[in-house]
């Protein structure tokens, strides 16, 4: 049975802070391709083009007959053949996080693997294999208790592989939108500790205001993402206690790009969510980084929540969809950047939201509780990228499919 | 399958080891030179001498055999590079004799040399190879402690073999050191230390490790005739096996390559194992020992803990096992590491060991195995060598 997470103690000022190292780096291409796999909660095995076997490790042939391989979803079932406790390391992260356990597991889709060992895991359990992304956005094997267990996601090992809120201090970047709302408190449920809630404009009133600033664990802060100086201002006070941030600001209006469409709304658009995105990550990346590796409440994870149109455009919303681009497009930036320093960063997508710019949009949208979930999934499941409607998930499987088809049906 | 042929014209000959080192600030290149300098001064031979080179180092990196020809200042008509780690005397071995057996090369010069500089144990792990880059070393960094940790886990269960059967073989490898004065271990281990030492990777504790270090191994192969001009004791090559990812369909790796052919070794040989007086077995952690045991036919697994318990591994004893101490006792130098069986075996059989002398040891078993390229060592040898001339 795993040990309940205790809230972690105030920080000793006069502890040095242990160094945020991440686990090895080098890796093959065809891992890279697990992990960009793995980010979006896949449990993937390369299986043989040919002979239709799965294999581990990562190939570039098949080893039974020499066939191509290709990724694909295969059963996640394992027993566990033999277990170790490792008790010494000369790697710069495990040797501050022993004892760590690993195993031996037949996987029921054919291959031996080696695996992370959940606490409640032992040598001949059956497990559920999660593939999970470690701190440097590699894959990693994790050998979860086949059923629920008490405490399960306290597990130190798998906090590793995590952001979960528990306990952890988080900033929400706009708390006078209905989204930023339902993900604060949706993470305040999930456990984290305080949300500090973002407020562009706090001398005017906004909807739900007083509902929300009434929770116990809310915060409210100044905090707008069109001024460098405020977020400098409020990193220089949170940095050293937040853990994760999270960004919901939006700025959504309609119009095409010839025709309809306002220079001032892009110009906006861009300031908000692009520069924005930018200036927050400027201000809280630094103090991220610099206590990625701190005990029960490291910091974690940067979330941005986008249009999943920035992946094709959309007709009608040309605008938004440019600026969503290039939000996708500075988070994949940011992301190689924090791997380096053991931060997730994650992507939470969305289809057409359930607001006041969609009115002209048939059902289904995204409404703010979905938002908040995937937010919340994401952080537990240490996922990188989520979608958080059936929209969204279906505009990114066709663009998984086939990116160039997708980007023509979304703009006809 | 063909029957191996015998190695006929074949002799070995002029083992040599230049003393370990915890650590060294020298090169791989340093340490290969210092070792054809040991073979020169039991020779008299210089870098024009030798018209064959084979070569096994892991650090001596962005070099192969081809810088180390150049750099060593040899001029070889048959060079070949080795990079098995704990097989690679073995291989050395196998191959050199066949190249002097049908006189592409006359007189070989086998070489295996590294250094340990600080740090350089972790860096060499990191670029190992890419299995173990993408999928052993991220899982907590535990090295081949972690791996072979969960080797041993499953051996000891799946056969009844105890920590308390691999502490007679570590505390007799120790015993068998003590008269080595090269070994780096210097003093003697107990039983009961062996089973209090500090757990490194459970069941892996403390004493079933080796010890890394610089150092270097060389031994030559040539014909009888030149060994004969050259004034050196000789053995002669009774039979080799080889073998590389055998039973890759088994789960947790309970035996090696030697299993496959292991009939074949003993036919080739025209001896048993009852007839071997001594096994230079490859020792990083008692389980590989206790594993190849069994699979070069002394026992059965199942009776691998009776075998261990009625058996004398010392040099006086009825089994004398890794008489130099082996890499448990003696220090592994990397691929050296790999070479020391076959150097401890030859010496023992021409009577000029670096210890205790084996009471008229004829013929030794040298077994290699190498490379944990993932989850379990791939690379599997074994060589029967018999005494031949003395001088
Ligand atoms: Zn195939």
């Amino acid at each position: 049975m795993t040990d309940p997470l205790i809230p972690p103690k105030r920080k000793d000022p006069l502890v040095v802070t242990r160094a945020g190292h991440v686990s090895p780096t080098l890796r093959s291409r065809s891992a890279t391709a697990m992990a960009a796999r793995a980010g979006m909660g896949r449990f993937v095995l390369q299986v043989c083009d040919d002979c239709a076997k799965a294999t581990y490790p990562q190939r570039d042939r098949c080893p039974f007959c020499w066939g191509t391989l290709s990724w694909q979803d295969q059963p996640n079932g394992a027993v566990i053949e033999a277990e170790t406790t490792i008790r010494s390391s000369i790697d710069l992260f495990f040797k501050e996080h022993l004892p760590w356990r690993i195993g031996s597991a037949r996987l029921d889709a054919g291959p031996m693997a080696t695996v992370h060992l959940h606490g409640d895991v032992a040598r001949g359990d059956r497990v559920r294999l999660e593939l999970k992304l470690d701190r440097a956005g590699n894959p990693a094997l994790f050998a979860m208790p086949e059923r629920e267990t008490p405490h399960m996601a306290d597990d130190p090992q798998l906090r590793v592989f995590t952001a979960h809120p528990k306990f952890r201090r988080v900033l929400v970047t706009d708390g006078r939108s209905e989204i930023g709302q339902a993900v604060a408190e949706a993470l305040l449920k999930a456990g984290a500790k305080t949300v500090f809630l973002g407020n562009a404009d706090p001398l005017m009133r906004y909807p739900g205001q007083e509902q929300i600033e009434a929770i116990p664990g809310i915060e409210p802060v100044h905090l707008s993402l069109t001024d460098t100086r405020s977020i400098e201002t409020l990193a220089g006070q949170l940095g050293g206690r937040v853990e994760i941030v999270v960004n919901t600001a939006r700025f959504t209006r309609q119009g095409g790009v010839g025709f309809g469409g306002h220079l001032s709304n892009l110009q906006s658009g861009l300031d908000l969510e692009v520069t924005g995105l930018m200036r927050l990550a400027q201000g809280f990346a630094p103090a991220l980084s610099a206590r990625s590796d701190d005990g029960d409440r490291s910091a974690a994870a940067l979330v941005d929540i986008a249009s999943i149109y920035g992946l094709t455009g959309k007709a009608g919303y040309a605008g938004s969809s440019a600026t969503a681009a290039a939000r996708l497009s500075l988070m994949a930036s940011l992301r190689g950047e924090m791997a380096q320093t053991g931060i997730r960063v994650m992507s939470v997508l969305t289809g057409p939201i359930e607001d006041g710019w969609h009115q002209n949009v048939p059902p289904p949208k995204t409404t703010s509780a979905q938002i908040a979930r995937a937010v919340v999934t994401a952080l537990e499941q240490g996922q990188e990228t989520i979608c958080a409607d059936e929209v969204a998930k279906d505009v990114l499987a066709r663009w998984l499919q086939d990116p160039i088809l997708t980007i023509r049906e979304e703009n006809k | 399958m063909a029957r191996q042929k015998p190695y006929d014209g074949v002799a070995l000959c002029a083992p040599v080891t230049v003393p370990y080192m915890r650590f060294s600030d020298k090169s791989a290149h340093w340490w290969t030179g210092a070792a054809l300098a040991a073979l020169a001064r039991q020779t008299g031979l210089g870098p024009a001498d030798f018209d064959g080179f084979c070569f096994a180092s892991f650090s001596a990196v962005p070099d192969t055999v081809v810088g180390m020809v150049q750099h060593l200042g040899l001029s070889p008509r048959w060079m070949d590079h080795i990079p098995t780690g704990g097989a690679s005397g073995v291989m050395a071995l196998r191959r050199a004799a066949r190249a002097v057996q049908m006189g592409d090369a006359e007189l070989v010069a086998c070489v295996a040399a590294d250094t340990n500089q600080i740090d350089s144990f972790r860096q060499t792990l990191q670029g190992f190879s890419r299995f173990s880059q993408d999928a052993t070393y991220p899982y907590g960094f535990g090295g081949p402690n972690a791996t072979f940790a969960l080797i041993a886990d499953n051996f000891m269960r799946s056969y009844d073999v105890s920590r308390e059967d691999f502490a007679k073989l570590c505390v007799a490898q120790r015993a068998n050191a003590l008269s080595n004065p090269h070994a780096l271990m210097k003093k003697p281990l107990t039983h009961a230390q062996y089973m209090q030492a500090r757990p490194i990777s459970d069941p892996i504790h403390l004493f079933d490790c080796v010890m890394p270090c610089a150092g270097a191994e060389a031994f030559i192969v040539t014909t009888p005739e030149k060994a004969q001009e050259l004034g050196l004791s000789t053995a002669r090559l009774a039979a080799t096996i080889e073998r590389h990812n055998a039973f890759a369909e088994d789960g947790v790796q309970t035996r090696g390559g030697w299993a496959r052919d292991i009939d074949d070794l003993w036919s080739a040989a025209g001896y048993g194992p009852q007839d071997m007086d001594m096994v230079q077995a490859y020792d990083d952690y008692p389980v590989i020992v206790a594993m190849q045991l069994a699979d070069l036919g002394f026992c059965d697994k199942a009776s691998l803990s009776q075998f261990i318990a009625d058996t004398d591994f010392t040099i006086g004893g009825s089994l004398p096992l890794n008489t130099n101490g082996g890499q448990l006792s003696a220090g592994q130098a990397g691929a050296a590491g790999g070479f020391q069986n076959v150097t401890e075996g030859l010496r023992q059989i021409l009577h000029d060991p670096l210890g205790e002398q084996i009471p008229n040891a004829q013929r030794a078993l040298i077994s290699g195995f190498g490379l944990v390229n993932y989850d379990r060592g791939i690379c599997t040898g074994a060589a029967v060598l018999e005494q031949d001339v003395l001088r």
